[in-house]
């Protein structure tokens, strides 16, 4: 579950009003809202990569505010995917699992999974450079999941995708959750994205956060 | 009236763009060569072995190498962190901490000279460096090997930090707070993502630091002295074979310091841009 209480971020001459929602485990909300409302940084403070000013943050019902990045357990892909350069496919799918020192077998068996899911077996050996869209947003998603973890920050992943490869990482994103079973927040501008995937739809305005029906988020 | 021809006065404006711009660009290019020939013309190969072969030149050139390349990995070691730090974070006091890093690049050499040998006999309080080193720890420093790594240190690092910083400037910290999502702490960050991605930046820094490190003087004289099989470098090798009037040593020395110099920013370039594979 992810739980916001009056979270207000600042930085600079931009401030975050107060944000309060919940989103129950296993569900899949969108946020949306017009550019520059906070979107991104409203993701950045639930992972711990921006520094919450006032209010909480609570992942399954723990207050993580002050907790660094590393200790949430929460998968994030930006909107750039942020691959890292000089890791291939397989390295990104094995970097978490490694940092968690986990026996190699463990670490064969969850990646061989995680590449059969996303479709990216072919790719293990390749480095990222070259990779299409479709294929860099598969490995940053493989690489948020492969810790398995309880909550997913997607920050407009599919916005640089083709019409077709965005149709096919609905699918993907579709089967994400009933498999897993992740909470998730994906913020983006797309209503038929939003239709597609989500169950809950909050809308980020200047005066706050609200949530609509999906059919009357413009 | 007929209209000029577009297509031949674009076509005009961009052979004189062509000319203006390489004609400037080549007189500086042939200022380096001209200097490099006069050099080659003034000296013989004859001449050139012989200042090879004297053994103050080969000890002057034992420890130019030595010195130059602990100057080069010192530099490096100091300027990757000082670079990421003032490149990954905002902090009270950074433009100061900025501003120092440069003094070293803007301070003439025989003011830094002077100021690493008052520094180190400067007496405080009835200690001084130099004696604490030599007397505590056994490693004397002034007027020693020590002394010229630790000057051509001294400028070689602003322009390593210079150059990490740029370095990490140019690359997306977004990779580095992604690690930190996935269990990473800041160190693990900075080790496994941020400075595998900056190895072609190490190897221009260590480039920059061991080219400038093998030119430094100034500071090499005041604080190291130019004592033969001692602390002679070959920069100070042809401030002494031209003060004893040895005209022809002198250039060879130059001559080899050019070489030198050419070798090791070739070879850096060709490992740095992965020509060589």
């Amino acid at each position: 579950m992810i739980e916001l209480r009056g979270v207000t971020v600042k930085s600079g001459s931009f401030v975050l009003p107060s944000i309060s929602l919940q989103i129950q485990s296993g569900e899949y909300a969108v946020l949306m809202g017009t550019t520059g409302r906070g979107k991104t940084t409203l993701l950045e403070s639930i992972c711990g990569l921006r520094r919450v000013a006032e209010g909480q943050v609570l992942i399954h019902g723990r207050d993580v505010t002050r907790w660094s990045p590393a200790d949430r357990e929460i998968g994030y892909v930006p909107q750039d995917f942020a691959l890292f350069p000089t890791h291939t496919v397989l390295e990104h799918l094995e970097f978490a699992l490694r940092l968690r020192k986990l026996p190699r077998g463990v670490v064969k068996e969850r990646t061989h999974e995680l590449s059969e899911v996303l479709g990216i077996g072919h790719l293990l050996s390749r480095s990222i450079v070259g990779l299409s869209g479709g294929e860099a947003q598969r490995v940053a998603l493989g690489r948020a999941l492969s810790f398995r973890p309880s909550v997913l920050l997607l920050d407009e992943p599919l916005s640089a995708l083709d019409e077709s490869t965005r149709h096919e990482m609905h699918d993907l994103l579709r089967r994400v959750k009933q498999t897993t079973g992740v909470t998730t927040l994906h913020v983006t501008h797309s209503v038929s994205e939003a239709e597609s995937l989500a169950d809950r739809c909050f809308w980020l305005a200047a005066d706050g956060i609200q949530e609509r029906p999906v059919s009357q988020t413009y | 009236m007929a209209a000029s021809n577009p297509w031949r006065s674009r076509r005009t404006s961009d052979t004189l763009f062509f000319l203006v711009m390489g004609g400037i660009s080549a007189s500086f290019i042939l200022l380096i060569v001209l200097l490099l020939v006069a050099d080659v013309m003034f000296t013989s190969p004859s001449e050139f072995y012989r200042a090879l072969a004297k053994p103050e030149i080969r000890a002057a050139l034992q420890l130019t190498l030595f010195s130059c390349t602990v100057a080069a990995i010192l530099s490096v070691w100091v300027g990757t962190p000082l670079g990421y730090l003032l490149s990954r974070y905002s902090f009270r006091g950074r433009w100061v901490i900025d501003t120092l890093v440069d003094i070293p690049i803007v301070l003439p050499p025989l003011v830094l000279g002077l100021s690493l040998l008052i520094l180190f006999h400067q007496p405080i309080a009835g200690w001084q460096l130099e004696s604490a080193l030599r007397d505590g720890l056994g490693f004397p420093v002034t007027y020693r090997w020590p002394a010229v790594v630790l000057a051509q240190f001294s400028v070689a690092c602003a322009f390593s930090v210079r150059t990490m910083r740029v370095t990490f400037d140019q690359m997306n910290p977004r990779a580095e707070e992604v690690a930190r999502t996935l269990g990473c702490t800041r160190g693990q960050a900075f080790w496994q993502i941020a400075l595998p991605q900056a190895s072609r930046g190490l190897v221009t820094a260590f480039t920059i630091a061991w080219a400038r490190a093998l030119g430094e003087f100034g500071p090499i004289m005041v604080f190291a002295g130019t004592t033969r099989m001692r602390t002679e470098v070959l920069s100070t090798s042809v401030f002494l074979e031209l003060s004893i009037g040895n005209l022809d040593a002198a250039v060879a020395v130059s001559l080899l310091m050019v070489m030198l110099a050419v070798v090791v920013l070739v070879v850096l370039r060709v490992l740095g841009t992965g020509l060589a594979s």
